[in-house]
């Protein structure tokens, strides 16, 4: 691909009340977006969004300023949006749909309407994911956390993994988090003791295994590379992008395949990232992987190739997610650290890395990859430099 | 006990209370009305059944050979196998009450009166009398009806021997409260409606392809096999292995009590099905364990197919 880049990045404060309404934070990342790229609202022809978030593109352009739309898209299934944002984006810009496009993701997730709270009107409706709910739902499996967890005790039973193991993802991640003055748990490191003190949520996750959850909005902006060149800031190449799905798929609740401990939709993703950009694991200088909760972060670990099957408990108590380790998972402190903006706020953060701009800045990263929300359909980025 | 076997007529249609007390006004006017003779006569090996039963240790009836008063109505029960000749003016009214609703029934009063102590070897015969009917009352159980009567026990030259006040409470017991409606409704459609109907009627059903007989769960509208859309389902044999579990902790869930348990099961037919684990210690459930199913009502509509051990 490398003909688009991100060229702009953009954020409000990360918090658990921010008072605000989500409109009006979308459109405040929106503006400090564009503002980071250097354009203005008129410049942008073009918005998307996840098909979950409650602010129409319409909507965010009236409040910004952005007057006409020629490409305007929702991406869907949840946080396996977030990577698909910047897809969708990117092939606007590279046939021509667009110039100028900008992502974006807002919620008052904590203060609102919750995710991790159960919805007895999941399984409400005769459409394909009512239905598909239907047979989760009235057993009371009806929490991301629950859904998750019934992967991670296949995961566990099958490679001898242990809460333990899950435990050191919580742990990097917060200790990456606390020296990072915009996440939630900045200063609040935790040990592997307090994550297996913390009570349970689900067995066989513990609270700290469960990623928090926060009011924001991330915003990025698309262009051609060529046109980001001549901007503010050094563009982020997108490298490759990809969407992904696995034969079988269901939204969280994959249980019918016949392997339960791997992410065949991250697999199908990976397969494209690398086969689109040319490079392998060992051209990624640190990884954004999706952690909203601990034990999809070993399955992705194994399904992107940094490691092998089953592996992944090995690789983390190697220290290999750790800033110093064989590939620095998320060193902004992730969603576990800091904030669950649906994954938006860690592609900023490989924006950052990729700028060199990064409160934990990797020494020479030159390509960063990026994944979206796992259990479901999901996306990936690999954003490099130049 | 087969339908030949009860006391009353099957059905007897609903009265009205005026209907009620004519009736009650006509069986008493029948009088005393004498019933079959006891199947036996007054026997030793019944009553000292009967004083062991009630651990009466007395030596003299069986001594003097006497049977205990309180056994008047003991040898002239009719047992399991009433004929027509055993009817007293009492059924008819019972059955009438039974038909208009009055169906709960409660002994209220039992007065019993010795002439003189009955011997081995003598027959009694009973004599019923309807004594009246007192109603329509609001009592603690319902609003029912008292209906009394008499019973005489005659010797077969005619001496009363013993006699009973019986008074019963008839009522109509309080319509059982509807259950809860449950908060996690499946989405049912044209795909799914057999397997909810199934699981209605205690039948694990499993989606097969009538062209192929691929079996598949969740079910939908094609076979993924040979993209056929005429289905048929199997009923599952009904047991299967843990593939995968949690135990919910939190969050509260609505309609649930926590900690529950949520497994994924896989059946013998080789399909996986989602249920919670039910009766097994939380610290007992384990991947691998064999589980049958079993069926809970959720709700006056939902049944759910749950998960214990054989």
């Amino acid at each position: 691909m490398t003909t688009t880049a991100i060229a702009g990045i953009g954020a409000t404060e990360f918090s658990k009340q921010s008072g605000r309404s989500e409109l009006r934070l979308a459109a405040e990342a929106v503006l400090a977006a564009l503002d980071d790229a250097g354009l203005s609202p008129a410049d942008v022809d073009g918005l998307v969004t996840y098909s979950q978030d409650a602010n129409q593109e319409i909507a965010v352009a009236r409040e910004t300023g952005i007057g006409e739309l020629t490409f305007f898209s929702r991406v869907e299934y949840g946080g396996g949006a977030a990577c698909g944002t910047v897809a969708h984006a990117a092939m606007a810009v590279a046939t021509g749909a667009a110039r100028t496009v900008v992502c974006y993701r807002a919620f008052n997730e904590r203060s609102g309407r919750r995710f991790g709270r159960p919805n007895a009107g999941l399984a409400g409706q005769p459409g394909s994911q009512g239905l598909e709910m239907s047979w989760h739902v009235p057993f009371g499996l009806m929490t991301p956390a629950a859904w998750v967890a019934m992967f991670a005790r296949r995961y566990m039973h099958v490679h001898n993994a242990t809460s333990e193991d899950f435990g050191r993802v919580a742990v990097a991640m917060r200790r990456h988090a606390a020296t990072n003055p915009a996440a939630w748990f900045h200063g609040r490191p935790i040990t592997l003791e307090e994550h297996q003190a913390s009570r349970w949520i689900v067995e066989p996750l513990h609270l700290l295994d469960c990623c928090q959850e926060s009011d924001g909005a991330v915003a990025l902006v698309v262009t051609s590379t060529e046109r980001a060149r001549d901007l503010r800031r050094s563009p982020a190449v997108i490298t490759a992008a990809a969407q992904g799905a696995g034969a079988g798929q269901m939204m969280m609740t994959s249980y019918y395949r016949d392997d339960m401990t791997g992410l065949p939709e991250m697999s199908v993703v990976g397969r494209r990232l690398w086969e689109i950009s040319g490079l392998s694991p060992a051209d990624i200088q640190t990884a954004i992987l999706y952690d909203h909760f601990t034990p999809f972060v070993l399955t992705q670990l194994e399904e992107l190739g940094f490691c092998g099957r089953g592996e992944a408990p090995g690789f983390l108590a190697d220290g290999g997610i750790e800033l110093d380790g064989r590939l620095p998972v998320n060193p902004h402190g992730g969603q576990l650290g800091e904030a669950y903006i649906h994954g938006m706020n860690g592609i900023a953060e490989a924006v950052r890395q990729i700028r060199g701009t990064a409160v934990n800045q990797l020494p020479d990263v030159t390509n960063v990859l990026v994944t979206a929300g796992t259990g479901v359909p999901t996306s990936g980025l690999i954003l490099s430099s130049g | 006990m087969t339908a030949s076997d009860k006391r009353e007529p099957a059905e007897a249609a609903p009265m009205t209370d005026e209907e009620l007390h004519e009736l009650a006004g006509k069986q008493a006017a029948l009088g005393e009305v004498r019933g079959a003779p006891a199947a036996d006569p007054v026997n030793v090996p019944m009553i000292r059944h009967w004083l062991t039963a009630m651990g009466d240790e007395n030596p003299r009836y069986l001594e003097e050979g006497l049977a205990p008063p309180a056994m008047a109505q003991v040898w002239t029960m009719p047992g399991l196998r009433r004929g027509a000749k055993d009817r007293s003016p009492v059924d008819d009214m019972m059955a009438a009450l039974d038909g208009s609703g009055y169906t709960g029934v409660v002994a209220t009063n039992c007065e019993q009166t010795y002439h003189r102590y009955v011997r081995v070897g003598e027959r009694l015969t009973p004599a019923t009398r309807f004594a009246g009917l007192a109603g329509p009352k609001r009592t603690a159980l319902g609003v029912g009806y008292f209906a009394t009567w008499n019973i005489t026990w005659y010797t077969d030259d005619d001496e009363p021997v013993a006699e009973m006040m019986f008074r019963v409470l008839k009522f109509r017991p309080p319509k059982a409260k509807a259950m809860e409606p449950y908060p996690l409704q499946p989405a049912v459609n044209q795909d799914t409606a057999f397997f909810w109907e199934g699981v209605n009627r205690g039948e694990l059903r499993v989606q097969a392809c009538a062209d192929c007989g691929e079996l598949r769960h969740p079910p939908g509208p094609l076979c993924p096999r040979c993209r056929s859309s005429e289905r048929t389902y199997r009923v599952a044999d009904g047991t299967g292995t843990l593939f995968s579990y949690v135990v919910h902790h939190h969050p509260p869930v609505p309609g649930r009590e926590t900690p529950f348990v949520v497994g994924v099961v896989e059946l013998p037919e080789g399909v996986r099905i989602v249920g919670n684990v039910v009766d097994c210690p939380v610290e007992e459930v384990r991947i691998g364990m064999p589980l049958r199913v079993t069926y809970r009502r959720m709700d006056d509509r939902l049944v759910l197919p749950m998960w214990t051990r054989p």
